[in-house]
């Protein structure tokens, strides 16, 4: 069975009474996710919810959450699971684009979805925690979370759904501005998680941290990764507090951490880290962005019994590469190679495979590739093209890799503008489009500059119109109210106009020896 | 309202979102409420040490210090001896 979800069926069958999920401090089973996950999957069918049909997930790393994940799987639905954080305007946009039939979340997060929800005419049902009663508005029922856990246990109607289906949509930043929704396949994540569990040789008894967003498929995948192998996954809402995650670490003998350089920083730069008994580590994993070399030598040194995994990948086909832990000495920068059951090489600019030594863009072939981005096909085809066999497609990543003599795979930069602010990536685009939303803005260009903690740093310039004094911060602000914090731009410049091409176009590599200079 | 709380309310109010702190109480989890992410703590904490003179050291970066208005005011107090 290649469904997703057969995963939880495997560890119900397996190990029913096994922690599968720690969140808040309490402890689940497998059985009991796999209840929960019913109730969910029951209530979503009695309100007509279908096969197919996409429910969106707003919740912080919670059990809620991952129950939410599983039970829209058992009746055939597609889960989204949103950024926690994400505003009314973008939260409608999500909803709207995908034309979610519910949403599953909590009545803390009120102010970004109660309106979000009446807007879209598609989503008629939403899951709300942390609510004691069952309401109802303008033809949408809000359905109280608890009282459906409480119900008594039964189980969904069968939903028919097969593994070309779709299980999720990712919904990520993209050159165009808006986010776009890559479309994953129960296949394709089923795959992807296989592969991965392989090389990082995953066992039962794992206990895997995941403290990275849910939103965020490097953190949705923990929780896939723990419920493949049947191992169990600690829920953190955040790396907020670096003690409170260590605190956590230990107390649950965490076994495999999973960062972003970000963390590591963070994590690193504590007097107290060596106070913090983390004997059952046994693995550290890095993607999103690259780490620095003197970083991998720090990590070295205060966790020196872990085996330390640097990783590559792509929401699109989710990971793509990994450097076995006994090559990280030997080629420091190199991402590794292709994961297990998928290829990997390097292209022209006319498609043509390179050899080894060579410096092109980077395909991928396998069924880890998403089915394309959801109702963009010219978005797809740009992404998405022939392969070697009659009617398949590979996908070109937009990165630009080099090859050295054995084919170990070295970063060398984007086709796109996209910046890489704490892993993840986001669209100057949406970040535009947004300072353009203000009354005051006459011009807009963002660009990303180094940073020792973000990797990029999200800096904007802007011009005013005439008579409109506000400051940087107001600006700030204005982002806050309207994007997720991590495409809050950390600095605003105000110029008196911004450099242009000769066609009148903002020329962004101007901007980017104005920061320099400036710094 | 203790000059302490009027001053971090008016940071607070003037570096995050405006419109959600309006509403906010003094008991409220600031990372609940989606005031202040994780990086927003950084931010807070150089906050902290420059505008009251005070060296939050790793072991205090907790909720129970900084995660609301009443913890942080406590806090800063505590410092200050």
């Amino acid at each position: 069975m290649t469904l997703l979800h057969s995963f939880l069926d495997r560890a119900i069958a397996a190990t029913p009474d096994k922690t599968a999920v720690v969140s808040m401090g309490r402890h689940h089973t497998y059985r009991e996710v796999g209840e929960m996950a019913d109730a969910i999957a029951v209530a979503l069918q009695g309100q007509g919810v279908q096969r197919g049909d996409r429910v969106a997930i707003l919740l912080d790393n919670t059990i809620e959450a991952v129950a939410a994940m599983f039970g829209i799987l058992r009746m055939g639905g597609v889960f989204m699971v949103v950024n926690p954080q994400t505003k009314q305007d973008k939260l409608t946009y999500v909803l709207e684009n995908s034309g979610a039939a519910a949403l599953v979340t909590i009545s803390n997060f009120r102010a970004a979805w109660h309106g979000a929800v009446l807007a879209v005419e598609t989503c008629r049902t939403v899951l709300v925690a942390n609510a004691d009663a069952d309401t109802e508005e303008q033809g949408r029922r809000f359905l109280s979370l608890a009282k459906i856990f409480a119900a008594p246990h039964v189980a969904p109607a069968p939903s028919g759904v097969i593994d070309y289906d779709l299980a999720s949509l990712i919904y990520t930043s993209g050159s165009t501005g808006r986010p776009k929704g890559v479309m994953l396949s129960h296949l394709n994540m089923f795959t992807a998680a296989n592969s991965i569990a392989q090389y990082l040789e995953l066992k039962s008894d794992d206990r895997i941290l995941c403290a990275l967003p849910l939103a965020f498929d490097y953190g949705l995948y923990q929780v896939i990764l723990a419920f493949n192998v049947g191992a169990t996954v600690v829920l953190e809402r955040s790396f907020a507090f670096p003690v409170k995650v260590l605190e956590l670490m230990v107390k649950e003998k965490v076994t495999v951490f999973p960062g972003i350089p970000t963390i590591f920083t963070m994590i690193l730069n504590l007097e107290t880290l060596g106070s913090y008994d983390l004997s059952a580590l046994r693995t550290i994993t890095n993607t999103a962005m690259a780490l620095p070399v003197t970083q991998i030598a720090d990590l070295r040194k205060a966790f020196p019994h872990v085996r330390l995994y640097s990783m590559y990948g792509l929401t699109e086909c989710k990971r793509v590469s990994y450097l076995p832990p006994e090559q990280l000495d030997i080629r420091p920068t190199s991402v590794g190679k292709g994961m297990p059951n998928e290829e990997v090489w390097l292209v022209d600019e006319n498609g043509n495979r390179l050899p080894n030594g060579s410096t092109g863009e980077l395909v991928i072939r396998g069924s880890n590739v998403m089915r394309g981005y959801w109702k963009a096909p010219e978005l797809t085809a740009e992404k998405l093209k022939p392969g070697p066999l009659p009617g398949e497609v590979i996908l070109y990543s937009g990165d630009i890799f080099r090859t050295d003599e054995d084919g170990w795979l070295y970063f060398v930069g984007r086709r796109d503008d996209l910046i890489k602010s704490r892993g993840q990536r986001v669209s100057p685009r949406e970040i535009e489009d947004t300072l353009y939303r203000h009354p005051a803005v006459l011009e807009a260009a963002v660009i990303g500059v180094p940073d020792p903690l973000f990797g990029q740093a999200i800096k904007a310039f802007v011009s005013l119109r005439p008579g409109q004094p506000v400051t940087p911060k107001q600006i700030q602000l204005h982002c806050r109210e309207l994007l997720e914090d991590h495409m809050v731009p950390r600095e605003v410049v105000i110029l008196d106009s911004l450099p242009k091409t000769e066609s009148g176009k903002i020329r962004k590599t101007g901007l980017a020896d104005l920061a320099t200079a400036q710094a | 309202m203790s000059d302490i709380k009027q001053e971090l309310r008016a940071y607070i109010a003037e570096n995050f979102i405006v419109s959600a702190t309006a509403s906010l109480t003094d008991e409220a989890s600031l990372l609940d409420s989606g005031v202040v992410d994780s990086t927003g703590f950084i931010e807070l904490i150089s906050f902290l040490e420059e505008h009251f003179g005070i060296q939050v050291k790793d072991e205090e970066m907790v909720p129970e210090n900084l995660d609301s208005i009443a913890n942080l005011e406590a806090y800063v107090k505590r410092k200050r001896g």
